[in-house]
């Protein structure tokens, strides 16, 4: 092969090997088209979509991206603006219970699924169906499961308990609450999955060696299988974590954000400011807020990665 | 006093003798153990079945029958009246031709989605661990960590980029979306099940002359159905459950099966028709749990795939 | 006599597949004894059944005395070693040792002089303080061994122990596994599918195949009077030279006609008339040249492959037409063409019978 890129003066030796700017672009090339599409993926929309969110977010846009810089103004309007407080504090409040309560019952099932049970398949069968659904059909069957007039809490009244109460969904107080049971139903059964992925890959002999031992069962899991599981919570926690801050469309098939502004979360805020609030420097700064969110997730969990990982070597 | 006749390995009986312990352990058929794990695990089991009992039942209800205010109540007379207006009547506040339009936009979006995103997918996958070059694991660790932003953050801009390509508001661009955003896991499912292949395999084609495409093609893709499959189920019924991007990026025209019933339900006018309602919201789930029911064991090695690291 | 453990008429079968049939063993106090058999022979089975970890379908087990069939393990008065180490992984060694005794309630002191005791014995005071992820397979497999001893039990159970350590530390652990016994002369069974840790570990030593023991006797018996064709061919490496043919009184004929003297046999019980039986020979019981003189029987045979081991070398020719092995010091120069003479030491070779495999 011609090696233009290579002065004569630098002799035989080096005469044969590409120049460095050749090897990056001609090494593997068939490889690097093909990777192409990914490459258009990382740089123009993970990287780049992100960086022109977070530098417009300092704008003050309105219809259209081009206004002026105005520092941290949207920022300063975004946390006057009560409904983005609520949206933040329920996505907190939705997100801490939502965490715990599906990391636990996902654990308590798979540790029962676990437990060497008959219509295994079965159990496992309906418990992760509702995974299988969208959250619009997840919302809109429990928006009519818990409609007060004539679902759960009318029929339980037309059926003579009359002082029955389930109104969680009309009630602003109670409507996190709702929201939860449609997003337990929805996710609980993954969570379980994953769990029970993480117990069945535990050493049976370890299991065995406990019971010579004389450790009761629920002794084993706390202070065995818990602590060799911890990979597996770990990555659960994650992905929870970053559905959660997602959350979009379960709100608006259940209560679109009601009532009032009781059930509001921050993606749905971004959404409503950027496509028909017409002001989109306040929805790209709450994206930007959102952003920060996973970072403050993801950031200590990557370091625990790649530290883990370097220890290894 | 059965705990102290188990220690010395022998249990009176009755009448007085003793019984030696030989063969299994006695094991009574009901223990207080084994009653507490199966109430409990049928308790959660009626709490997920609940909703799709009660979909299906008002959904072959008449509207006079819901009023009456009982959703556990069977239907007196099923009938698929509700199904029919949902299918091709009912209003979603601003046309009147039910779900079918939506069900085959959903159609035209799922199908090129699943296909494109997949082999785009593989292909990355392979020449992740088959042909690395400098930057590549950079690439695919900001693909992975990328795939945790939330979609609202790159939102906007993909609208802009979208709209300058000219497909903004039509099928190509959800199905780009659809494409950008499944390569995170699609690729770490391919990455993943292509390092678990034997390396000498690669190896051999290569000292035997083959190329990238030519060993991509006869000699990985014949292997990698299990994974082909795994990854048919993830993206069908994730494009399938999809709701942000249709509603953004498909236009009016284009709305997808759960755009139109979100529309249907929530947005309709006049007294809500809750049997069209639940059949509507019936039909759209008919295809991912057709896709679960079906799969099975796949469904869940899909979903656990998501979850292992790369 | 009371035995240590006994096992009686024990049965397990998994659904219609039987993987233990009328299994009896009685094991004597300080006896060690190992379970040796291929893969799915049902000697790890057996040893989880002595350990109550698998129930059994019918039969008994005593352990010092006690009928122990429905007890748990924790109350057989057993330990357990097992092939994959076990240990807990985000415990420290010492709580590692400690974790049962602390679950079982046993005073702080107590458990402290065990552990120390444990730890003295097997040398890994210095590892107390680490967990098992900082810890070479040898030194695991020394904590896991540390785990059966702070029970202070009679029974020491090890399944394949050894298998997942590289060779050289395998022989290193296996001497240590010895020295223990000597030093605490308690009973062991050890289940393993190698023959190098049976012969040197057992005092006895019990050959299974398809869950039924095939000979249960001292390595000395086992590798020069094998009671089968199996336990023969299993035993020994390279394996026993085997001869199909008729005996006729104090010949052997071979399927090719060859004739061999067996008069020098040592029968259990002289067959009467003609029987087809094979000839089974060890490489080492096969002599070459000058020292064949004295062996009753002699015959000249082609070198066929050569392979020099170190200390000794082996020879492959063919007897009767058919393949056969043996040994000979690494300073006799062998080459692939030579003519030499080899004779078979017939009284300490093995004859059976072919149909029924067993011994003569």
């Amino acid at each position: 092969m011609a090696d233009t890129a290579v002065p004569l003066e630098a002799g035989a030796e080096t005469a044969h090997r590409p120049g460095l700017l050749k090897r990056i672009l001609f090494h593997n090339l068939p490889a690097k088209i093909a990777a192409l599409p990914m490459m258009a993926t990382v740089l123009v929309v993970f990287v780049g979509c992100t960086i022109w969110t977070v530098y417009y977010s300092f704008t003050n846009s309105k219809l259209l991206p081009t206004g002026k810089f105005v520092g941290f103004d949207q920022y300063e309007r975004l946390f006057q603006t009560s409904r983005w407080n609520v949206s933040v504090t329920n996505l907190v409040a939705y997100g801490a219970m939502s965490l715990v309560f599906t990391l636990v019952i996902g654990f308590i099932l798979a540790v029962l699924i676990d437990q060497k049970i008959r219509f295994e398949s079965a159990f496992r069968t309906i418990m992760l169906y509702p995974f299988a659904l969208s959250f619009i059909v997840t919302g809109l069957v429990w928006q009519w499961i818990m409609n007060p007039t004539l679902g759960l809490q009318g029929t339980l009244r037309n059926l003579g308990w009359s002082n029955f109460s389930f109104d969680w969904i009309a009630n602003p107080r109670m409507v996190l609450f709702a929201m939860l049971i449609a997003g337990l139903w929805h996710g609980t059964g993954f969570c379980m999955v994953l769990m029970l992925a993480g117990l069945r890959g535990v050493d049976e002999e370890v299991w065995k060696a406990a019971r010579v031992d004389g450790i009761p069962t629920w002794r084993t899991y706390v202070s065995i299988v818990i602590p060799m599981m911890r990979g597996v919570l770990i990555t659960a926690i994650v992905i929870l974590g970053s559905g959660i801050v997602r959350l979009y469309d379960l709100v608006v098939a259940l209560t679109n954000g009601g009532p009032g502004i009781s059930s509001e979360v921050p993606a749905k805020y971004v959404f409503n400011y950027m496509f028909s609030g017409g002001n989109i420097g306040q929805g790209l700064a709450a994206a930007t807020m959102m952003l920060l969110t996973v970072l403050i997730i993801m950031v200590p969990w990557a370091y625990l990665e790649f530290g883990g990982k370097g220890k290894r070597t | 006093m059965s705990q102290t006749a188990t220690m010395t390995g022998s249990a009176p009986v009755a009448s007085g003798e003793v019984v030696e312990a030989r063969g299994p352990r006695p094991k009574p058929f009901f223990t207080p153990r084994k009653i507490i794990i199966y109430s409990v695990l049928v308790m959660f089991s009626l709490y997920y079945l609940f909703p799709l009992y009660v979909m299906v039942v008002t959904s072959l209800k008449t509207m006079p029958e819901i009023r009456f205010g009982n959703i556990f109540a069977l239907p007196q007379a099923p009938n698929f009246d509700a199904w029919v207006k949902a299918w091709t009547s009912a209003c979603t506040g601003l046309t009147c031709q039910g779900l079918s339009p939506g069900f085959w936009n959903s159609v035209k979006i799922t199908i090129p989605s699943t296909i494109v995103s997949i082999f785009i997918a593989a292909v990355n996958g392979y020449a992740l661990i088959n042909w690395r070059f400098k930057g590549s694991e950079i690439f695919f660790a900001i693909l992975i960590f990328g795939s945790f932003i939330p979609y609202q953050v790159m939102l906007y801009p993909l609208v802009m980029i979208t709209r300058e390509m000219g497909i903004f508001g039509s099928l190509q661009a959800v199905i780009l979306i659809h494409t950008v955003f499944g390569m995170p896991i699609l690729t770490l499912l391919f990455r993943n099940y292509f390092a678990s292949l034997p390396q000498e395999l690669f190896k051999a084609a290569r000292v035997d002359g083959a190329g990238f495409w030519r060993i991509f093609f006869e000699i990985m893709l014949p292997m990698s159905l299990p994974i082909f499959v795994v990854a048919l189920i993830l993206q069908i019924t994730g494009i399938w459950n999809d709701f942000l991007f249709g509603v953004v990026f498909a236009g009016t025209q284009n709305y997808p099966m759960t755009v139109q019933l979100n529309n249907i339900v929530n947005s309709a006018q006049g007294t809500p028709e809750y049997n069209v309602n639940m059949a509507a919201t019936v039909l759209t789930g008919l295809v991912p749990l057709t896709v679960y029911f079906v799969s099975g064991k796949w469904f869940v090695r899909g979903v656990a795939a998501g979850a292992v690291k790369g | 006599m009371q035995h240590s453990v006994s096992i009686k008429d024990l049965s397990l079968n998994f659904g219609n597949v039987k993987v233990l049939e009328h299994l009896n063993l009685d094991i004597a106090q300080g006896e060690f004894i190992v379970l040796l058999g291929p893969s799915g022979c049902g000697k790890s089975t057996l040893l989880n059944c002595i350990a109550g970890l698998l129930d059994v379908s019918d039969g008994q087990i005593f352990i010092g005395g006690k009928n122990v069939t429905w007890l748990e393990p924790k109350d057989r008065g057993i330990g357990m070693v097992f092939q994959s180490y076990a240990l807990y992984p985000q415990m420290t060694v010492e709580r590692n040792l400690s974790f049962g005794l602390r679950v079982a309630g046993m005073p702080k002191d107590e458990i402290a002089r065990r552990v120390a005791r444990a730890a003295e014995i097997l040398q890994i005071q210095p590892l107390l303080n680490r967990k098992p992820a900082n810890l070479s397979g040898g030194q695991r497999q020394r904590v896991a061994i540390g785990r059966a001893l702070v029970r202070d039990v009679d029974v020491f159970l090890f399944d394949e122990p050894l298998s997942n350590l590289d060779a050289k530390l395998r022989s290193d652990l296996r001497v240590e596994i010895k020295r223990l016994h000597q030093r605490l002369k308690n009973t062991m069974i050890y289940v393993t599918h190698d023959q190098i840790e049976a012969l040197t570990l057992a005092d006895r030593i019990a050959i299974m195949k398809n869950g039924v023991i095939q000979q249960l006797a001292d390595p000395h018996t086992i590798y020069n009077k094998p009671t089968n064709l199996y336990v023969a061919g299993f035993i020994g490496s390279p394996s026993m030279n085997f001869i199909a043919g008729t005996v006729d009184g104090t010949t052997f004929t071979a399927a090719d006609g060859t004739k061999i003297p067996v008069g020098a046999y040592d029968f259990a019980a002289a067959p009467a008339g003609s029987l087809k039986a094979v000839l089974g020979v060890r490489p080492e019981h096969i002599f070459l040249g000058e020292d064949a003189d004295d062996v009753p029987y002699r015959t000249t045979a082609e070198i066929e492959i050569v392979e020099p081991m170190g200390s000794e070398t082996l020879a492959w020719t063919k007897v009767a037409g058919i393949p056969v092995t043996f040994r000979c010091s690494s300073d006799i120069p062998l080459n692939v063409g030579d003519k030499v003479t080899i004779g078979f030491d017939i009284a300490r070779g093995s004859l059976f019978n072919a149909e029924t495999e067993n011994r003569l």
